[in-house]
């Protein structure tokens, strides 16, 4: 089975984009295959490389960054979503002017076409809400 | 594609017009359902400027030129906030709870927001 999955949920609030990488991995396991996993809206704040999290708690942005970097899956944040909540990566923060690249190098940052593209060409997508 | 947020209590509200907005622009076939407090995204003259965001009902007003295959409410969500299905900024179907079930077995593929 091919999957799309779309993660709506905040890294830091509630628990679906744990839920959402937990489902990642099972499926990759049982030998399923990812299309893309596509961030929109409170979900994009999961490609941040500069938010710095509890250290006496469970990663939240490693399983992501193992899933492309082990795995191939395109991890894709959503650019309208991310450019408000200051997810930039090196393009965007050269061409607003800001002073860092936020987004960890394992995300892309691109347009809501790459979430209906991947769901097209997907058996399944999986929404991940808050 | 189904609606239930309030039209100004999350940033997620405008996200999923956002998304509405872009499967017409990539000519996907797709129904719209609004359903819960999503129905209040429906309504007219909504007057957003005192807290400084676009108006969520002037981007849906625009949705018919997206080529969007029909637009559906929920009945029962209608009837709860007091809306009338005939004043909204798109010409919409009411469905009853039975209706609802069936049109999202049709569906070969949901997101819901």
């Amino acid at each position: 089975m091919i999957y799309t999955l779309l993660v709506l949920s905040s890294p830091t609030s509630g628990h679906g984009a744990r839920t959402a990488y937990r489902f990642a991995q099972a499926a990759l396991a049982r030998g399923h295959d990812i299309e893309r996993i596509f961030f929109l809206d409170e979900g994009t704040t999961a490609g941040s490389q500069a938010a710095v999290y509890p250290q006496d708690e469970e990663s939240r942005l490693q399983p992501w960054i193992e899933l492309a970097t082990h795995h191939g899956v395109e991890l894709v944040l959503c650019i309208s979503s991310a450019l408000k909540r200051g997810i930039l990566d090196a393009g965007e923060a050269e061409r607003y002017e800001k002073p860092a690249a936020t987004a960890h190098p394992a995300f892309v940052i691109s347009g809501l076409g790459q979430l209906i593209d991947a769901s097209a060409k997907a058996d399944r997508l999986m929404t991940f809400a808050r | 594609m189904v609606i239930r947020q309030s039209p100004y209590g999350s940033s997620l509200a405008r996200a999923a017009v956002d998304l509405s907005l872009a499967m017409g622009a990539f000519e996907q076939h797709f129904d719209l359902l609004f359903m819960g407090a999503g129905v209040l995204q429906l309504l007219p003259d909504q007057d957003s400027a005192g807290i400084g965001l676009k108006s969520i009902g002037k981007v849906l007003s625009s949705l018919p030129l997206y080529d969007v295959e029909r637009v559906y409410v929920d009945a029962d969500a209608l009837l709860r906030h007091g809306i009338n299905a005939d004043q909204l900024v798109l010409p919409v179907q009411a469905l009853d709870t039975l209706a609802l079930q069936e049109l999202l077995n049709s569906a070969d593929q949901l997101v819901s927001c």
